[in-house]
């Protein structure tokens, strides 16, 4: 059946799963740097995913999500069997990738996943390449075994220390950068703060880096600029313009702004929907 | 018409409307539309001209005179067929048409102020003489071929464009996939027009109707991303429609509009109808509700947004125009509904920049005065600039109505389509064929933003000539 979710992995209990979706279509087009946009019910509300790999033999593809507010939680209710209502793709201007030799993707959080995406791709393009992760702890590292194989080095860092550098991605990225005379390009996804520190290292190493923004989307396919970020001053849509932007040009701060625009609502709609859970659970 | 004449036509036959005061904040239909007596005798103050002139005001040809005619002699059926023949989506258009500026415009009872109530007459026949068998809707007749399975058809696009191309070919035995990027098919009609001057319902059983008839709606497929033109032609379908809109919103590129509270319209209306963040939080998209709005523009999408934004709770609605309330492109019935509701105008301003509090919300918005300078190319007297003279308005959201470009995203990936310099596909005005051979385009990709009649009006030529072709 279409959009049926064949297998799910918990990563992160009640935080971070990956499921693996039968989705033909989609699988057949999508490549590194594609998202999707889902909806679950119909009152929901669609919401962007980014596609973490796919299989176009099986017909399948990969989403990680981590669960933020209502509709990241109603997903993490489904499980292995059940459908999505709505998946449209794959979105976005995949990644530029072109063979030049050392390619470095950084990836924190959940951006890890998608950052796989694109590490893959480069790897498949004969780049060889460095993957740089970092997370809260150990526990919450994402797709390290994955990139293992695909990397010839995979760097850890981690806040609290539990495995590889105590600290951030960045510090780890900037000692490599100044180790490493040979990085042709940069590749970071992750929270914007972490984006816009890689943006600001890289800055002082005049090396080529491209970020992957999440703004807030609607229809994801260029026709409301929900998502419009500036970009050396212009107004770009990050659902067509992008997801992916030279990092040195975006305004980092403007985008985690208009991360916040729904808070209050987001807020109240999750609250809402722990409260018909518990009632259930009681039920 | 002697003057004489003039003096004697009878008034045009009110359609009742819900309250100004009672409607101003719901999201129900406005326009009730007429009761059969209402509509009889609006049908037997036309003329019956000998040399009707209403017909070629209106882009698809509805044949208004015989239409009206049968209205008179209360023969509702046959005056549906009438309208069903060269017109797919009546009970639409007759809400949503300019027609002051199309059929009325050119009814001979024009000149005295009281031109036959075209729009509302066909919208009558059509929500009330809704035929039962789709087929017939279509055809007149009581049944209709099925659909040989391989002579297949795509649209992409499910706008009023690729539904009237869908409906003429269905009915005719061809096999119609219509491909919708969106979850839900309709286009302009589903996630633009608000539910209180086109309820939803309406544009459900026009797409029902097509489902009946078998045509498949396939949502969630995007042109040029999920599939590409090529895949279509691999898969057997023997010709493609583009109908994909003018969904780009356009910004001003001013300073701070990026704040939060600054939204196109396009975005604010996409939420409030295809998503029903009205309902929020029964529905889980979210809406900002602004008290003090400014909306700039003055076209039917500024009038929705305003009209939207009052129903959502605002305080104050003023819709922000660089020109006088004359020069404004709304439809003329939908200007004075929002006045009539409390809606304020702002004639003879544009905005400068916008200003916000230290969380990034909109606060003010600083606008320039303007005033009337000399025609320009569409003979409109343009605005200019009154040096010096700015001013501030208070405002906790803005909603950008100042046009929209053409959709990229299928185009963006379909080199091989010949576009123009505005970005919109080129076409045979003749067939509307484009550059690429069996591949033909219509609607707001081709004209930019335009009307659903014309839209409607492009399907159905491409329709005729696609049926040329591969039968
Ligand atoms: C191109 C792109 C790719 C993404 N890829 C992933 C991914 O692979 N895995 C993952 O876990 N997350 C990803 N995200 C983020 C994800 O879309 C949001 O976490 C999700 O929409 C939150 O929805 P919610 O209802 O669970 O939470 P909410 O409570 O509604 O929102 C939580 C926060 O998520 C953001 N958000 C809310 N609604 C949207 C929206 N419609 N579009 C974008 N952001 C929104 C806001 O910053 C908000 O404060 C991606 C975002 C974009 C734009
Ligand atoms: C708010 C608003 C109010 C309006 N009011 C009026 C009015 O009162 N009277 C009037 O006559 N006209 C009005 N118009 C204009 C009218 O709606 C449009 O001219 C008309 O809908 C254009 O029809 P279309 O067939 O070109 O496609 P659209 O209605 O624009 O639909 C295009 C569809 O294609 C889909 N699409 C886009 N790209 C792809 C892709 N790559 N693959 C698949 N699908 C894709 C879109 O999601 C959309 O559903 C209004 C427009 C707006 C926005
Ligand atoms: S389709 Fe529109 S323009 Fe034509 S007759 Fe009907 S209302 Fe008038
Ligand atoms: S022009 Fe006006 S009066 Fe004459 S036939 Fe047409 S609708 Fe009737
Ligand atoms: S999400 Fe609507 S334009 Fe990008």
């Amino acid at each position: 059946m279409i959009n049926k979710i064949l297998k799910k992995r918990i990563l992160i209990q009640d935080r971070v799963s990956e499921i693996t979706i039968y989705a033909p279509h989609i699988a057949r087009k999508a490549r590194p740097g594609n998202f999707a946009v889902l909806r679950l019910s119909a009152r929901g509300e669609r919401i962007p995913l980014t596609i973490a790999d796919r299989d176009p033999e099986k017909g399948t593809i990969v989403i990680v999500y981590l669960v933020l507010g209502k509709t990241t939680a109603l997903l993490d209710t489904l499980d292995e069997g059940d459908a999505i209502l709505d998946l449209c793709g794959p979105l976005g201007k995949p990644t530029e990738i072109i063979k030049q030799g050392e390619v470095c993707c950084v990836g924190g959080g959940t951006g890890i996943a998608a950052m796989h995406h694109i590490a893959k791709g480069n790897f498949e393009a004969g780049n060889d390449v460095i993957s740089i992760i970092g997370a809260r702890s150990k526990d919450l590292l994402l797709f390290k075994p994955e990139l293992e194989r695909i990397s010839s080095r995979v760097l850890v860092a981690t806040d609290d220390g539990t495995m590889g550098h105590k600290g951030f991605v960045t510090e780890v990225l900037e000692k490599y950068l100044q180790e490493s005379r040979s990085v042709k390009e940069v590749v970071g996804v992750g929270p914007v703060p972490m984006m816009k520190a890689v943006a600001k290292v890289t800055g002082s190493f005049n090396v080529r880096t491209v970020v992957s923004l999440n703004s807030i989307m609607v229809d994801g396919i260029g026709m409301c600029g929900a998502c419009r970020v500036s970009v050396g001053g212009e107004i770009r849509f990050a659902c067509v313009d992008g997801p992916e932007f030279d990092a040195s040009r975006v305004d980092f701060d403007e985008l985690m702004m208009r991360l916040g625009a729904f808070r209050d609502q987001e807020k109240k709609s999750m609250e809402l929907f722990k409260r018909a859970e518990s009632h259930d659970q009681k039920s | 018409m002697t003057k004489k004449a003039k003096a004697k036509v009878k008034p045009r036959v009110k359609m009742s409307m819900l309250d100004p005061v009672e409607r101003g904040r719901v999201f129900s239909e406005v326009a009730l539309g007429y009761q059969i007596q209402d509509a009889v005798s609006e049908a037997r103050r036309c003329l019956q001209c000998k040399k009707p002139t209403c017909i070629k005001g209106c882009p698809v040809e509805v044949d208004c005179k015989s239409f009206i005619n049968l209205v008179a002699q209360e023969e509702f059926e046959d005056a549906f067929r009438v309208i069903k023949d060269t017109n797919s989506l009546p009970a639409i258009c007759g809400r949503v048409c300019p027609q002051e500026n199309q059929c009325e415009r050119t009814c001979k009872l024009r000149p005295t102020g009281q031109p036959i109530a075209i729009g509302r007459l066909e919208r009558f026949v059509a929500d009330n003489f809704y035929a039962r068998n789709s087929c017939e809707e279509e055809t007149g007749f009581m049944e209709c071929i099925l659909p040989d399975e391989n002579l297949k058809v795509a649209a992409i696009g499910s706008g009023p464009s690729s539904l009237t191309l869908a409906g003429f070919l269905a009915a005719r035995g061809v096999k119609v996939t219509t491909f919708e990027a969106l979850h839900e098919p309709g286009g302009v009609l589903v996630y633009g027009i608000p539910e209180f001057r086109l309820p939803k319902s309406v544009v459900k059983r026009e797409v029902d109707s097509l489902k009946h008839l078998g045509v498949e709606f396939k949502c969630n497929f995007v042109g040029g991303m999920t599939f590409t033109l090529d895949d279509l032609f691999a898969q057997g379908y023997k010709a493609v429609f583009i109908g994909v809109g003018a969904g780009l919103p356009r910004f001003m590129n001013l300073d701070g509009e990026n704040l939060i509270g600054v939204y196109s319209a396009n975005e604010y209306l996409t939420r409030v109808n295809l998503m029903h963040a009205y309902k929020f939080p029964d529905y889980d998209t979210p809406v900002p509700r602004g008290d003090k709005v400014i909306v700039i523009g003055g076209g039917n999408v500024a009038m929705d947004a305003a009209r939207t934004a009052y129903r959502l709770g605002a305080s104050n609605v003023r819709v922000v125009y660089r020109r006088t309330k004359g020069e404004m492109p709304a439809r003329r019935e939908e200007l004075e509904h929002a006045l009539d509701e409390g809606i304020e105008l702002e004639i003879l301003a544009s905005p400068l920049s916008f200003w916000g509090d230290e969380s990034h919300h909109l606060q003010r918005v600083l606008l320039q005065k303007m005033e009337l300078g000399q025609p320009d190319s569409s003979g409109r007297r343009s605005p200019v600039p009154i040096d010096g003279q700015t001013f501030e308005l208070e405002a906790d959201m803005a909603i950008m109505a100042v046009g929209t470009g053409a959709n990229r995203i299928l185009t963006q990936t379909t080199p091989e389509l010949k576009l123009n310099k505005r970005g919109n596909i080129e076409v045979d005005q003749a067939t509307g064929e484009t550059s690429v051979p069996m591949v033909f385009a219509g609607g707001d990709i081709v004209t930019g933003a335009a009307t659903v009649v014309l839209a409607m009006g492009a399907g159905r030529l491409a329709a005729k000539e696609i049926l040329k072709r591969i039968k």
